[in-house]
């Protein structure tokens, strides 16, 4: 065991138990426990906002899953990679202030409250929750599998170890101190996202010689790998842009970064969120990316992905440096997994429990329910990521483009598109979610449809489904202004 | 019945804003891209070491997409109050 390494991460894992506490010390103080436990009372500033949304959507693909396939792939995976850098503007322009309003508006806590004041139907909760339940469950396994893993590649300690420490200090800090636990631990944990890519980009750079002398080796070993089109030259233009949707503007629908929205407290902290929030993703992509195809002439022949920046970061700076720098994976992974977490915690209490099962129930209850629930899910999680599967950024992949497809739509035409309404929210829900699942199938038999990512079609088919219910079928305008469809 | 809230006027045009940057975002990242990085690789030029295609697409696309934002918000977008009272106030 290398202690230089660990002791970075210990006090990094303090910093985030103080803040849990504090944040649960602000929690007992609260008069609106539920806003204040699932939502952090709306009061997030602009730094606190775009780091929380940064590091929810930067994730164990991001920090090792995507420099590792970078890293077999070259430049093209780079080029993939930026498609990123439209959700630092994308989510919160397009969400905007009208979500804001809205959701003040309907007092809505979670993106399901929106959806549930703007369409009035039992059956668009029950889809979605169920949605959000099942298809975060798989994305929170993927996470921890990556956070025990790295864990496990810095101690050496076995993995089921690993994904117990891993697991309980989370589960901690989300479980005792809420939303405003993870929006303020997500903004350190992405500050050192932020330092550490910088500080292992620079050294990267050293220890191969210079750029254009990286830039030699990577040509004399395989030209395509400093192409658009990948290692073996068939990463295609289409399948490239296609990722376009699934990781830039098809984000807007992932329930995890739409609640964000609702959680600021100004017009003025959303700006700045906008500004902070482009910088901060374009620059973490950017550079943990090329990090990944620099290891290659440093470090050639490692064969797991994941483990290529861990590997790279110990090579190439001193164990202590080494340490800070590797705390930003797995920063990466709690800010995505307490995200996560407590969304899911929210779908069962908030939108399930106390809309259907008991509306009336007293704030002790809530209280008791909220940290239960939210302790439960994560040790379901905890024994589901004991046996994990091998393919840590696909299993991720396909939650999100699952939920993309299932929510895109009724969330943003219902915001601006006066015609929407249950039927089509609901079709599009049933399309989007069946048609992925198919689709992903079909894709893993045959290759990809048409050469693109198996989100572009479901994507297409439900916001299709939506316009034609919501056309065909008990078609009324709403107004926005009273909230009445006639 | 009121007229259409002021800042939903606010709120529609700077989601039109966002996907026109989407956009334009979209056409220069593909443009330089597969428009420079489709010759052969010999004929590649290299700006501060990287691959002229990658420089112009994701280095000088990301930071012009960075301008572009700080100008949109510090021009065009408008501070709206998001609270009832505020507004009737």
């Amino acid at each position: 065991m290398n202690f230089a390494v660990l002791t970075p991460m210990l006090v990094f894992l303090v910093v985030i138990f103080a803040i849990g506490y504090w944040s649960s010390k602000k929690l007992a103080t609260s008069t609106n426990f539920i806003s204040d436990y699932f939502l952090g009372g709306r009061e997030l500033g602009g730094f606190v906002l775009a780091m929380t949304m940064v590091a929810t959507y930067g994730s164990a693909s991001s920090f090792l899953g995507g420099p590792g396939t970078a890293y077999t792939m070259g430049f093209g995976w780079v080029l993939l990679a930026m498609t990123q850098v439209a959700t630092g503007y994308f989510v919160l322009m397009i969400l905007g202030k009208k979500f804001a309003i809205m959701a003040r508006r309907y007092k809505a806590i979670t993106m399901i409250d929106f959806l549930k004041a703007r369409y009035s139907s039992t059956w668009v909760v029950l889809l979605s929750a169920f949605s959000i339940i099942v298809f975060l469950f798989s994305a929170m396994a993927a996470q921890w599998i990556g956070g025990a893993r790295l864990v496990e590649s810095l101690t050496g300690l076995p993995y089921n170890t690993a994904l117990f420490i891993f697991a309980v200090s989370v589960l901690v800090y989300v479980t005792i101190g809420g939303f405003r636990a993870v929006a303020v631990t997500d903004a350190v944990q992405g500050a050192v996202m932020f330092l550490g890519t910088l500080v292992l980009l620079i050294a990267v750079i050293i220890a191969g010689g210079g750029i254009p002398n990286i830039m030699n080796d990577l040509i004399n070993e395989n030209p395509n790998l400093v192409t658009p089109f990948g290692a073996d030259g068939n990463l295609s233009a289409a399948y490239v842009s296609s990722f376009w949707i699934l990781v830039g503007v098809g984000v807007v629908g992932l329930p995890q970064i739409a609640v964000r929205a609702m959680s600021y407290k100004n017009a003025r902290s959303m700006h700045r969120a906008l500004i902070i929030g482009t910088i901060v993703t374009g620059f973490i992509m950017l550079n943990m990316h090329l990090i990944g195809v620099f290891a290659r002439p440093i470090l050639p022949g490692i064969e797991v992905g994941d483990k290529v920046i861990p590997l790279i970061a110990l090579e190439t700076l001193p164990p202590w440096a080494a340490g800070i720098v590797l705390a930003a994976p797995m920063a990466a992974v709690m800010s995505t997994v307490d995200s996560l977490l407590i969304l899911v915690s929210s779908s069962i209490v908030k939108d399930v429990y106390l809309n259907y099962i008991k509306p009336d129930a007293d704030l002790k209850t809530i209280k008791r329910l909220s940290f239960g629930v939210t302790g439960t899910l994560g040790a379901v999680v905890f024994l589901l990521a004991i046996n994990p599967p091998d393919l840590l950024i696909f299993l991720n992949l396909f939650a999100f483009g699952g939920l993309e497809a299932a929510f895109i739509w009724p969330v943003v035409l219902g915001l601006y598109w006066k015609w929407s309404n249950k039927y089509g929210a609901i079709a599009s829900m049933v399309t989007g979610i069946t048609s992925y699942v198919a689709l992903h199938f079909y894709n893993a038999a045959n290759g990809n449809l048409f050469g693109v990512h198996t989100v572009t079609v479901p994507v297409l088919l439900s916001l299709l489904a939506f316009v034609a219910f919501s056309l065909l079928i008990g078609r009324k305008a709403y107004d926005y202004e009273t909230g009445i469809a006639k | 019945m009121k007229e259409t809230d002021w800042r939903f006027k606010v709120a529609n045009r700077e989601a039109l804003i966002g996907v026109g940057l989407a956009i334009f975002n979209f056409i220069w990242w593909f443009g330089f891209a597969y428009g420079l990085g489709s010759r052969p690789v010999e004929e590649y030029t290299y700006i501060f070491g990287l691959p002229d295609w990658f420089f112009y697409s994701c280095v000088v696309g990301f930071l012009l997409m960075v301008v572009l934002v700080i100008v949109v918000v510090k021009f065009f977008f408008v501070e709206v109050p998001f609270d009832e009272e505020e507004d009737v106030r």
